[in-house]
Order: C-alpha cells, then sequence, then structure tokens
C-alpha cells in the first residue's frame, strides 16, 4: 500500500473502511437472522436468493423506499442527527484498527484512546435521537441507556487502563505485535502480566456487550416493554442508519477485544511459511476470523438470555465489575513490579 | 358449617335463607336479603374467610322471578305469573323487579359455596357497594352496571368497563332494542 | 390520583400501555402514571374485545351456544366447553358415560398443557428470552396435531356435547398421546436447566410482584396466582367433578406469593396433568360416548344454577337462570382472569415498569375472556 501517495492512500483506506462497515452492517442482520434461526430450530432467511444472502438487499430497499416520517412535536435538528451520532463515530474508529501489520489507515500513537473518544459520543446519538422523538417512551429508553452506558464504561476503561500498563503503549498495531508468538504468547493467556487476564477479558466483553446495548442489556431497546425504545418513531432509512450504527459498534467493540486480548492478527500458530501454508501464518484473516467468532457469540448470548432488570444491570456494573476490574489493576500493578523479582527467584531455584 | 352460617344469618334477620341440593344447584345455600343488608352480609361472610365470586344481575321485567323455595314445598317454582296465590313468601308479584345475585365461595376446609340476592325495583335500581370491604367487588359492580343499569351507591367510580366511556345504554335489559 | 403519586410531589407523567402493545397478550390498555421508572398508579382499560357474549347466550338455544364457549378463551376452549355442559347436564341430571368422562378428562387436560406451554414461551419472550417460545411451539404443534385428529379444530373447539362428546378417538389418538408424553417428559429438564435455573431469570422473577393470600383473597382470584400464593385450593380437588376423584395427581402449591412461585406452580402443573393424562389412558373404559336418550330440545327446570370447574386460568364458573325453555333466561360467565387482572391497579403500585410486565405476565391474561 506504500505506492500511493500518502493523500490518496488515507482516502483509499477510508473509502475501503466505509464499504467494510457498510457491508458488514447489511450481512451481520443476515447472519444475525440465521443464527437466531438456527438457535430456535427453525432456518432463518432462505426465500431470497440462496440462503437468503440476497435478503439484506431486500432489506436495504425497502428500509429506502419508505417514506421517513417527521413526527410533529420533535426537535428537529436532534431528530436529525441522532442516527448519525451513532453511526459515524464507530465508522470513523475503524480508521486505527489494524488489520494486519500494514493494512492501518492511520497508525495512531494514541489510537486506544481515540477509540474510546469516539465510543462516548454513541451515548449522546441514543440520548438525543430518544430526547428529540417526542416520544415518551422513548425518553424513558434514553435515560435508561444513558445510566447504562456510564456505569458499564467504568470497568471497560479500567481494564483498558490495565492493558495499557501492561503493554506500556496506546498504539494499537504495537500492542498485536507485542502478543507475537503462538497461542499462549497472547494476552488473554498471559498470566505473568496479571494471573486475572482472563477475568479482565470477561469483564471486557461483557462491558462490550453492555455498550452496545446488546442482549441481555438490551433495556434501551426491550421490545416488550417500550416498543422500539429509542429509535420507535424512526422510519425508514432513520431506522436503517441506527441499525447500521449499532452493528458497526458491535464490529468496533469485538476488534477491540480481539486486538486487547486475542493477539489482532497474529496466528496462534508461530511459524512463518512460504506458498499456501502462508495461510496459517500471520494475516488479517485471523483478524476477521477471530473478529467474527466474538460477533457470533455475541449473537448466541443475544438469543439464548432473556433481559436483566435495570437494577440487576447496574448492581452487575458497580457492585461486581468495577471492584474487579480494580482488583485486576492493583493485580497488575503488582505483578509488573513483582515478575521480574519472581523470575530471578524461579531461575535462580530451578 | 351451613348450620353455623345459618345461625349467624339469622340476626342480620334476611328475607329468606335456604337450603339447596349441591348437587342439581351448585351451590349450598342461598340467602335473600333487603339492599340495606348486602353491606353486612357481605361483611359477615369476608369475616368467615369467604371470597367474591362474582357479581351479576337479573332483569325480571314484569315476570315473577324464579326462586328456591324451602324444601318443604317440594318443587321448584313455575314461572308463571299467574300463580302467585300458590307461593309463599319468596316471589312478591311486583310490577317489575332487577335481582343482584353474589356468588361467595370458600377456600379452605369444608366447601361452602352461598348465593345472596337482593331484590330491586327495576326502574330506579340502587344498592349500597361493598366495594369498600372486598376491593374485588369493584369491577363486578361496574360490569353489572354496564350491563343493567344498577346503581351502586358509594362506588368510586362507575364508568363503563366493558362497554365503551361514552355509552348510555344497558344491553342485558330485557327490553334494550338494538 | 393515588397517595403515594400526590406525595411524591414530583412530576408524573401518564404512559399508555395502549391496546397494542407486545406485552400485553391481546387488546389491553392500562393507563400508568408514571413518576420516572416506578409506578404511580395503573388503571386497567377494558372492553376492547367485548363482544358480549353473555345477551348471545339469552338469544340462542342451549346447543347453539357452544360455539361460543371457545371463543372465550381460545387457549383452554376445552375447559370452557367443560364448564358449560355440566352446568346443563347438572340441571337436567344427565348422566354421562364413562367413557365420555375420561376422554373429556385426557383432552382437557391435554388442552392445559397446550395453554401453559404457550404462556411459558410467552412469558420468557415479555423478558426477553426470545427462544424458549420457539421450543414451547414445537411441543404445542403435537398436541393440537392430535386434538385436531380427534376434534376438527387446533384452537376453537366445540367437541363437548350435553351427554358426552361428539366424536370418538382411535388408536393413533392414544399412541400419539403417549409419545408426546414421552417426549414432553424428556423436555421438561431441558426448560428447566436453560430456563428455570438461569439467573437472570431468578433475579427478574423471585421477590417480584408479591401478591400475599389475603389479597388474593379479597379481589377473588384463583388458580395459579391463588396456588403460587400458598392456598390450596383446586375445583379437580375441592369441588370434584367428572372422573378426577378416581385419578391420582398433586396439586402444586407455593408459598412464597412472587412471580417465581406462580412460574412453578404452573410448570408444575405441566407435570401433573400428563400423570393425569397417562392414567386416563390406561383406565379408559369401552363403551359409548353418548348417553341412550339425549333430549331433542333441552328444557332445565326454571331456576338457578352455578357450576365451576377449574381452567388453565383458574375458575371458570357459569350461572345459569332458566326459565324452562330452549334458551338460557340468563347466563353468566364468571371468568377467573377478569378477578385476577382486577388486583394488579393495587399490586403494581411502586413498582418497576419491567417488574409490572413481569407481574402482568405471570397472572397469564387472556383479554377476550376478560371481555367477553
Amino acid at each position: 500500500m506504500t505506492f500511493l501517495p500518502e493523500p490518496l492512500r488515507l482516502l483509499a483506506f477510508v473509502v475501503g473502511i466505509i464499504a467494510f462497515v457498510a457491508l458488514n452492517a447489511a450481512y451481520l442482520v443476515w447472519l444475525e437472522r440465521k443464527v437466531a434461526g438456527h438457535i430456535q430450530r427453525r432456518i432463518g432467511p432462505k426465500e431470497v436468493g440462496p440462503f437468503g444472502l440476497l435478503q439484506p438487499l431486500a432489506d436495504g430497499l425497502k428500509l429506502m423506499s419508505k417514506q421517513l416520517l417527521v413526527p410533529k412535536g420533535i426537535d428537529p435538528y436532534l431528530f436529525k442527527v441522532a442516527p448519525l451520532l451513532v453511526l459515524v463515530p464507530a465508522v470513523m474508529s475503524f480508521v486505527t484498527i489494524p488489520f494486519s501489520e500494514n493494512l492501518v489507515a492511520r497508525n495512531i500513537d494514541i489510537g486506544l484512546l481515540m477509540i474510546f473518544a469516539f465510543a462516548s459520543v454513541n451515548v449522546m446519538g441514543l440520548l438525543l435521537g430518544g430526547w428529540g422523538s417526542a416520544n415518551k417512551y422513548a425518553v424513558i429508553s434514553a435515560a435508561r441507556c444513558v445510566s447504562q452506558n456510564v456505569a458499564y464504561e467504568i470497568p471497560m476503561l479500567i481494564t483498558v487502563i490495565t492493558m495499557i500498563m501492561v503493554s506500556h503503549t496506546m498504539n494499537l498495531n504495537e500492542i498485536v505485535m507485542q502478543q507475537d508468538g503462538n497461542l499462549l504468547d497472547w494476552y488473554i493467556f498471559r498470566l505473568s502480566a496479571s494471573p486475572l487476564m482472563p477475568v479482565a477479558f470477561l469483564i471486557f466483553f461483557t462491558c462490550s456487550l453492555a455498550e452496545t446495548n446488546r442482549a441481555p442489556f438490551d433495556l434501551g431497546e426491550a421490545e416488550s416493554e417500550l416498543i422500539a425504545g429509542y429509535h420507535t418513531e424512526y422510519s425508514g432509512m432513520g431506522f436503517g442508519v441506527f441499525f447500521m450504527g449499532e452493528y458497526a459498534n458491535i464490529i468496533i467493540g469485538c476488534s477491540l477485544t480481539t486486538i486487547l486480548f486475542l493477539g489482532g492478527w497474529q496466528s496462534p500458530l508461530n511459524m512463518a511459511a512460504d506458498g499456501w501454508l502462508a495461510i496459517l501464518g500471520d494475516g488479517w484473516w485471523w483478524f476477521l476470523a477471530k473478529v467474527y467468532f466474538l460477533i457470533f457469540c455475541v449473537m448466541w448470548i443475544r438469543w439464548t438470555y432473556p433481559r436483566t432488570t435495570l437494577w440487576g444491570l447496574l448492581n452487575l456494573s458497580w457492585k461486581y465489575l468495577i471492584p474487579i476490574s480494580l482488583v485486576n489493576l492493583l493485580v497488575t500493578g503488582a505483578m509488573i513490579k513483582l515478575w521480574p523479582l519472581m523470575k530471578t527467584f524461579l531461575m535462580g531455584a530451578s | 358449617m351451613i348450620a353455623d352460617l345459618k345461625s349467624e344469618f339469622a340476626p342480620l334477620a334476611p328475607v329468606a335463607i335456604i337450603e339447596t341440593d349441591y348437587q342439581v344447584k351448585g351451590y349450598h345455600l342461598d340467602v335473600e336479603v333487603g339492599a340495606g343488608q348486602v353491606v353486612a352480609v357481605a361483611e359477615l361472610l369476608d369475616r368467615r374467610g369467604f371470597f367474591l365470586e362474582s357479581i351479576t344481575g337479573v332483569d325480571w321485567l314484569g315476570k315473577t322471578p324464579i326462586a328456591n323455595q324451602v324444601e318443604a314445598a317440594g318443587e321448584p317454582a313455575a314461572v308463571a305469573d299467574s300463580e302467585a296465590d300458590a307461593q309463599d313468601g319468596a316471589a312478591e308479584k311486583s310490577a317489575e323487579q332487577m335481582e343482584v345475585v353474589y356468588d361467595y365461595n370458600h377456600t379452605g376446609g369444608e366447601l361452602c359455596r352461598v348465593v345472596v340476592r337482593c331484590r330491586l325495583e327495576r326502574v330506579k335500581p340502587e344498592i349500597p357497594t361493598i366495594c369498600q370491604l372486598i376491593p374485588g367487588a369493584n369491577w363486578h359492580e361496574r360490569e353489572t352496571h354496564d350491563f343493567f343499569g344498577i346503581k351502586f351507591l358509594g362506588h368510586p367510580d362507575l364508568s363503563p368497563l366493558l362497554l365503551p366511556e361514552d355509552a348510555d345504554f344497558h344491553p342485558l335489559l330485557k327490553d334494550f332494542k338494538v | 390520583m393515588s397517595d403515594l403519586a400526590r406525595s411524591q410531589n414530583q412530576e408524573t407523567f401518564v404512559l399508555n400501555l395502549g391496546p397494542q402493545h407486545p406485552a400485553t397478550h391481546g387488546v389491553l390498555r392500562v393507563k400508568l402514571t408514571m413518576d420516572g421508572e416506578y409506578i404511580a398508579e395503573a388503571e386497567p382499560v377494558l372492553g376492547y374485545v367485548h363482544r358480549m357474549h353473555e345477551k348471545m347466550g339469552e338469544n340462542r338455544t342451549w346447543a347453539q351456544f357452544m360455539p361460543n364457549t371457545a371463543r372465550l378463551d381460545y387457549l383452554g376452549a376445552l375447559s370452557y366447553n367443560h364448564g358449560y355442559v355440566k352446568i346443563v347436564e347438572q340441571a337436567m341430571g344427565i348422566e354421562v358415560p364413562e367413557r365420555a368422562e375420561y376422554l373429556r378428562v385426557i383432552t382437557v387436560e391435554l388442552n392445559r398443557i397446550a395453554s401453559h406451554l404457550l404462556w411459558f414461551g410467552a412469558f420468557v419472550l415479555d423478558l426477553g428470552g426470545f427462544t424458549p417460545l420457539l421450543y414451547a411451539f414445537d411441543d404445542r404443534e403435537h398436541i393440537l396435531d392430535l386434538l385436531e385428529s380427534v376434534t376438527g379444530a387446533r384452537l376453537t373447539f366445540c367437541y363437548f356435547r350435553f351427554g358426552g362428546l361428539y366424536n370418538d378417538i382411535d388408536d393413533d389418538f392414544i399412541t400419539g398421546s403417549r409419545a408426546f408424553i414421552k417426549r414432553l417428559r424428556k423436555r421438561m429438564p431441558e426448560y428447566h436447566d436453560l430456563v428455570t435455573k438461569n439467573v437472570i431469570l431468578i433475579t427478574r422473577l423471585k421477590d417480584i410482584g408479591i401478591l400475599p393470600a389475603e389479597m388474593c383473597r379479597k379481589y377473588g382470584a384463583t388458580g395459579p396466582v391463588l396456588r403460587g400464593s400458598g392456598v390450596n385450593y383446586d375445583v379437580r380437588k375441592n369441588e370434584p367433578y367428572s372422573v378426577y376423584p378416581e385419578l391420582d395427581f398433586d396439586v402444586p402449591v407455593y408459598s412464597e406469593c412472587d412471580s417465581m412461585a406462580r412460574y412453578m406452580v404452573r410448570m408444575d402443573e405441566m407435570e401433573q396433568s400428563m400423570r393425569i393424562i397417562e392414567q386416563a389412558l390406561d383406565k379408559l373404559p369401552a363403551g359409548p360416548i353418548m348417553p341412550e336418550k339425549v333430549p331433542r330440545m333441552l328444557k332445565p327446570e326454571p331456576g338457578d344454577y352455578y357450576s365451576a370447574v377449574e381452567a388453565p386460568r383458574g375458575t371458570f364458573g357459569v350461572r345459569v337462570v332458566s326459565d324452562g325453555t330452549n334458551k338460557a333466561y340468563r347466563l353468566k360467565l364468571r371468568s377467573p382472569t377478569f378477578s385476577n387482572l382486577s388486583l394488579f391497579g393495587e399490586a403494581s403500585q411502586g413498582m418497576l415498569l419491567a417488574d409490572a410486565l413481569a407481574l402482568m405476565g405471570s397472572l397469564d391474561l387472556v383479554i377476550p375472556e376478560i371481555d367477553r
């Protein structure tokens, strides 16, 4: 990718990212419906195209052809800006995500911080959409979303701080490169950094579920209580943009989890090979495989568990996740100082 | 149980207390009271641990209300409105009557179903409410008011329950024309 | 406004859980006065499906009214059939042949299982678990197929006749029922593992929606609502009818009074219904399904009668005033869910919206039955 002059390279990447996000948003819907179908002992879409693969196209056409209803009494700016505030930050966050060693739009040194800065704008979108809709259900939903998002950002950020302490950098590509090697070098298994690493992974994954308002934390959108929550009043493509934004956020969440804990684009086998065996080496295919595996888990969880109550949700965060992540932080800090000593002790002893 | 109840009802001086054949009728005790005693009877049964199963009305519209006879007579009352002299006590040949029927049941111990009736004039039917004692009566009384126009004095909100909010007709009256 | 609403001294707003809503199974409107996420006052508004069955009962002959009974509670239609034929048989002294009684019990209990399965799926759906609904419907399909082969209908059965039934069963039905029971017996542990023991479900149901036994008595609540509050009252045991006295089954009673208790009562009731069906199939005698002489024109003796059966939702009572003609003079249908819902106004005060919906789901409402 170095043969293009810099601005053009960036442009190519951005176009590629938008295409990637759009394609994913469309086909993750298909995947969700198939996964849901098979978990529920039915097939899912199968009529439109082979295996229902053209279903997202049909859905897109349907959404675009619907009248964009703008109810009376809404706040015109907030109502129209809200869906964009959900979709655009997610797309922008992709700029720093390394798909492989060289496939990064912009390898920013504070990439991790930038992603979280953008992710916080997501909740603004939900709040404005709910408030601007002039619909009581939407307002309740927006209030719930805000309290949920605030509660779950905290353990997420504490866990990220822990990872930064371990990796000494906020550059995402470097974090992945530090997990070079085989399966056991991935941070999730790096018990020398902190014996609570797998717990940190679970906390981070749960928080990313809660941040994206996915079941079992989908109180904001609780279908059977609030009709459709913050996006009740949106029709046609307005709803479509919210939808795409939700899936884009899921991809970001899973990508971050992969990069921080599961080794990003690193292969689990420590080999450099040539020819067709190169597929077993590091590369963007491993990144995508891991991300899609996590997305599958996200969908799996959605269709298996019922919804938590508001108190259960907030209690889980404030009473369990935050203390555990703080303990993890302390333990990691201790291990960073103590591990070299322990290593010399163990080396000396053996 | 039934004998106890009969003795407890006695001081309230109901119009009639009849023990009925449960196998045929489906209830054990049939108590007829005047409008003023309905609350006292409800309070008595509530204290005894009964629950209210339903309240309903019957529109007699000039016919003689069919009632259970004390067992000595041996036959149930006939429907005709000309045999007034053959009956004693239960059926007055008054012009137009409506009836409110309360069904009470008991969950513990011996099974005992008590039916409490009250005859009202058809022109302006009014009866005190029992919903301050038994909250479950609230909706039953509203429904009876919907269907028959019986006014329950003291009821907090007699707006239509099943009929539309602005309904001013009472469908189950026998002279109701669609 | 209630005291709670006034004392809050804050802005409350009115939220309409409108007639169209995914959680109010059927067309029920609940006017909620909300204080933030808490309910200050809840007022159910009924009448959206009101069809005036009681007037129809007065304008139709006894036999012509049979199909109406199925349209009251379409999920437990056979129990309603049973309640209606029972009162006329009781009033006229018609003897029902034993084979018919056993078949009645078998079909009614199958219907009860089907109704509880649908309640199970819909209830967990309300709580956000989308999947058990489809598994429950899968099981329910088997029951509906069985019942369709005998009665000709899948939902609104009109199978009972005065004195017996209109169609006899065949061997396929018996083998099918036994196979179904075996299948459901294998499935119930799965439901319990995946749903009942799910931590999230337990948090959502335990200690939510407490309905003390005294409150249930004051409002006339019956059925699983009452049995979940510790009161052992089941019409099949306390006021036996049909051949229930000859069958051995337990009545599940839980005394915690919360939504979890009502949930467990219904799950256990499915198990007990399976026991009843097995015993009834074993004891099924040969014989006719209608008595030899049933009067063509049914004219019960003048007077009023009352009869009750245990429907899946509670005590279904029928009060009939007969004037000796071939039509009822007054037909009153006492619907169990009507009384069960009447306690929602008082019980939901001060609850969170999500908890109130869990309570409403655990009451197992079918609106056409409330509205009649």
